[in-house]
């Protein structure tokens, strides 16, 4: 594994090699000394054309556990037809002996254009792409299940919201199912893509009908934007049929979870007390965020990429 | 100055030999001029010999973008790719919209040596969509446009293109459609289907494409005008413009190089030199353009050569500029997609690229046949020739060629206009790049 | 050219040798710290916590009350990783604060000592024992830095062709052995 760039890439191997090591991770942080020297004398690089303040502050933390230098890159404001041409960060980031970069951008497949092209040698981890993918999200959701589910063979994992442009719903469709769990995506049918039936994922219109068999519920945020362009017909509408409230929480087995990768909007996809009740993993998501984040940036940037160094 | 031109294919089939004569064929069959002592004698064994072609959609970019091609090394391409006339798209900056544009760019072309260039009106003024250019000073200009396209935009407004369609008829014109509808395609990025679910960029429907199409058939039906449809790319217009020509209707149709052979898998790594508009469709939508093609469902091969500075492709794919270099690799494709797989013959693909568009755009002294008294515009393509495109290797300013690294049978080996060589051995002659 | 078997094992220790060992270094460990008082035993995975937790169980019997053991992984604090395809991590388990302790380090082989020095890093970590010793199954020389074994099962000099291999009943899914393959005559 030389970039994280999606979680399609992941095989299922990697996919638990990256949760077991965040599993031993998690210890570090309740340890009287919160870091590890593995990644000393290392520079990662957050490279953020959005801003996001929460992953980026998880991916610092992340790193600097892990004793790298991380030097924050904020290309927000500047719109990326604008201002320095993303070739020209990524020489500059070269130059500066960048080993890894963690990319944030608005761009569907700017985190692949940085790993394909010759500018810069250093790992490409994706922090999130436009409406494509948000792979380490995904993985902290996956982490976050198997501590409060087990093994995710076989659970029914429901994700419910704007799939169309939801880059967390297209990472935890792939990983999941990867993982072995029956994923089902309820959206509206305007917020599914087209070719939605060649995913590995089920769907539906109904949320109510999905909830029974549910092990967790993950609610995706739905920007306020979509109504203006007629997604939906009101944002009352669409969380009378797709929001999650306590009667719907009430349907959903003792031991399920309610999730969200935030940032939410509360009686919008969800209500206030379903937010903050004992079946929200929701704070504890963020936790987790950290320790699979060092999992990511200790896989890629420990280790020789050539075969070659095998234990003597 | 006389030529002979010894044991050439016609259209690939029977050896000729063709005698020229000033700018003019004096001569054509099999063991013409033996016995005559022309100035240059060429040996065309095993060469087809094609009249020179012709494309209905060029973007030479000047004036404006002259970082990315201009007049004179876009028909240097042209005549690389053995083209003889080339039609300049109007989405140029200035817009070509009024008859000072048009003859300026039409006097660029005759400053040219390579290759003739025919000016595209622009239907709107500046492109946007709302009212008329003066179509008729156009036409009536030094430039004799007969062609009007706001290509690049679609003329989306139907009062509008009723208005455009029926006005051109005046002057025998033709209105050339980029068939987008707008709405559907807002913030449009590639081919809607499974993949752009899975890539999350935003589709380009092809029913965007279709519904203007069948929109725009009905309207030249119901108004007796001549429409062409730019760049058609899907099955679903296809099958509208099969339908609309049983019906009689008097519409035409190009297919460009790059929706013969390339779909919208190529998409996948995210690389703008696949970005293009309309966008790479399906495996599906391939085949049924290429059995268009060989039916006559559409017309011609159209290149839509567009040229973008490096700046404007390395970057992220949203972006990124749409369009793509086609005049030096037309002929290749077609010979590729059409040819070697058995689908059309050389003759048909001198209707394609030559007399066709040459006749849609109403231009008399292009694609015409080989025949003695005819202007001497042809080609000689060496269709055994194999070569791996190499990007750097071209006469245009730009380098967004989508086949670069990969093999493509066929070579132009000879391109003549009017009598003078503007290729001779695969190479530029010195007239073509004065 | 003297044709050599490169693959043929040379048992070195059997089961019942590994058992006497395992035996002695609990005497030593008892002796040379008087009592099992703060003493807190740590194997570095995969095969020195198993035989930290041999060593336990034998104190003890011999002490006659529980005597606790953990594991401590060094992964993160080794000085080749980038020389190596990225690995997974070892579980870590401090039994209790080891702040005042003395703690003995566990391991199976005993050559480079870096091991040894990133088990240091890693346990300094986790608190300040008032004393770190350190027990090895087998040591086969080749030190590359300033350490040495406190209780050694085995010294068995070899050369740095050789390979030394543990094989521990739990870990392994075999019986106990210690092997030498490989080597140049």
């Amino acid at each position: 594994m030389k970039h994280l760039l999606s979680t399609r890439d992941l095989s299922r191997e990697d996919a638990t090699l990256i949760l077991d090591t965040a599993q031993e991770l998690l210890a570090v942080a309740e340890r009287p000394v919160k870091k590890l020297p593995t990644l000393r004398g290392r520079t990662i690089v957050n490279l953020f054309y959005e801003d996001s303040t929460r992953t980026r502050i998880s991916f610092e933390a992340a790193a600097k556990r892990l004793s790298a230098d991380v030097i924050n890159f904020s290309a927000k404001g500047s719109s990326v037809s604008k201002g320095e041409s993303l070739k020209d960060t990524a020489l500059t980031l070269q130059a500066m002996g960048a080993d890894a970069v963690v990319i944030r951008h608005s761009a569907s497949g700017a985190p692949h254009l940085l790993a394909e092209s010759q500018w810069m040698r250093g790992a490409v981890v994706n922090a999130g792409d436009g409406t494509h993918e948000h792979p380490t999200q995904a993985l902290l959701d996956a982490f976050t299940m198997r501590r409060h589910l087990g093994e995710l063979d076989g659970k029914n994992i429901v994700i419910v919201g704007d799939v169309l442009h939801s880059r967390v719903a297209r990472s935890n469709a792939y990983l999941l199912s990867t993982l072995g769990a029956n994923v089902t995506l309820v959206s509206p049918p305007t917020l599914f893509p087209v070719g939605i039936e060649t995913w590995p994922v089920a769907t539906s219109y109904n949320l109510d009908a999905s909830l029974e068999s549910a092990d967790a519920v993950m609610m995706l945020r739905v920007q306020n934007e979509r109504m203006n362009a007629s997604f939906f017909p009101s944002a009352r509408e669409y969380s009378r049929r797709y929001g999650l409230n306590a009667q719907r929480v009430a349907k959903l087995a003792e031991h399920a979870i309610v999730m969200h990768p935030g940032p939410m909007n509360r009686g919008m996809e969800i209500t206030a007390d379903v937010a903050d009740s004992d079946r929200s993993v929701i704070v504890e998501q963020v936790t987790n965020g950290v320790a699979v984040r060092m999992a990511v940036l200790y896989l890629l940037l420990s280790g020789s990429q050539t075969p070659e160094a095998i234990e003597s | 100055m006389s030529i002979l031109i010894r044991n050439a294919k016609l259209f690939g089939e029977s050896e000729v030999n063709v005698l020229i004569e000033g700018d003019t064929i004096t001569d054509i069959g099999a063991g013409v001029g033996e016995n005559a002592s022309a100035d240059t004698t060429i040996d065309a064994t095993g060469l087809v010999l094609l009249p020179g072609l012709v494309d209905l959609h060029t973007h030479l970019r000047e004036p404006g973008r002259e970082d990315a091609e201009t007049v004179a090394t876009g028909t240097r391409a042209a005549a690389r790719g053995g083209f003889t006339c080339v039609f300049a798209m109007a989405n140029t900056e200035p817009v070509a919209d009024t008859a000072g544009v048009v003859e300026q760019v039409f006097r660029l072309g005759q400053e040219s040596g390579a290759c003739d260039v025919q000016p595209i009106g622009a239907v709107t003024v500046g492109l946007n969509g709302t009212q008329l250019s003066e179509l008729g000073a156009m036409a009536d200009s030094a430039a004799n446009v007969r062609v009007f396209s706001d290509d690049g935009k679609c003329v989306h407004d139907a009062v509008l293109m009723r208005r455009a369609l029926e006005y051109v008829k005046a002057f025998d014109g033709v209105i050339a459609q980029h068939a987008q509808e707008p709405r559907l395609t807002e913030g449009a990025q590639m081919n809607e289907g499974p993949l752009s679910g899975e890539l999350g960029l935003t589709g380009w429907p092809a029913v965007a494409e279709e519904a203007i199409i069948a929109r725009d058939v009905l309207l030249a039906e119901h108004v007796g005008s001549r429409l062409h449809v730019c760049h058609l790319s899907t099955r679903g217009s296809v099958e509208i413009l099969r339908w609309a020509k049983s019906r009689g209707i008097n519409v035409t149709a190009e297919v460009t190089p790059h929706h013969l052979l390339l779909d919208d898998d190529l998409v996948r790594g995210y690389n703008p030199i696949y970005k293009v508009n309309p966008p790479l469709r399906s495996k599906d939508d391939v085949l049924a353009v290429r059995e268009g093609l060989a039916d006559g469902t559409i017309d011609i091969v159209a290149t839509d050569h567009a040229p973008h500075p490096m700046e404007d492709k390395e970057c992220e794919w949203q972006v990124a500029a749409f369009g793509m270099l086609g005049l030096e690799t037309a002929l290749s494709v077609v010979q590729k997609t059409m040819i070697d797989t058995g689908a059309i013959t050389w003759a048909r693909v001198a209707e394609a690229m030559s007399a066709n568009p040459a006749r849609i755009g109403r231009i008399d002294h292009h694609g015409r046949p080989l025949a003695a008294g005819e202007p001497a515009n042809l080609v000689l393509f060496d269709p055994a020739a194999t070569r791996v495109v190499d990007a750097t290797d071209t006469a245009s300013l730009s380098r967004n060629n989508p086949y670069a690294g990969i093999e493509l049978p066929g070579r132009v080996v000879h391109t003549l206009l009017r009598g003078s060589f503007t290729v001779r051995d695969g190479e530029l002659t010195e007239g073509a790049q004065a | 050219m003297v044709a050599s078997a490169p693959n043929m094992a040379r048992q070195v220790l059997d089961a019942t040798d590994i058992k006497r060992a395992v035996t002695r270094i609990t005497h030593e460990i008892l002796e040379k710290n008087r009592n099992s008082d703060d003493l807190v035993l740590i194997g570095i995975p995969t095969r020195g916590d198993e035989l930290a937790a041999r060593i336990a169980a034998k104190m003890s019997e011999v002490e006659g009350k529980t005597i606790s053991f953990g594991s401590l992984d060094i992964t993160m604090y080794r000085d080749d990783l980038r020389m190596r395809p990225a690995r997974g991590l070892e579980p870590t388990s401090i039994p209790e604060d080891i702040d005042g302790k003395v703690v003995v380090l566990v391991d199976d082989v005993l050559m480079s000592g870096r091991t040894i020095r990133a088990a240091l890093d890693a346990l300094n970590d986790h608190g300040r024992p008032r004393a770190v010793q350190l027990a090895v199954l087998v040591d086969r020389g080749h030190r590359e830095l300033p350490i040495r074994a406190d209780f050694v099962g085995k010294n068995l000099p070899t050369s740095m062709s050789e390979r030394v291999q543990v094989r521990l009943s739990l870990t392994d899914d075999a019986d106990d052995s210690v092997t030498i393959t490989g080597g140049e005559e």
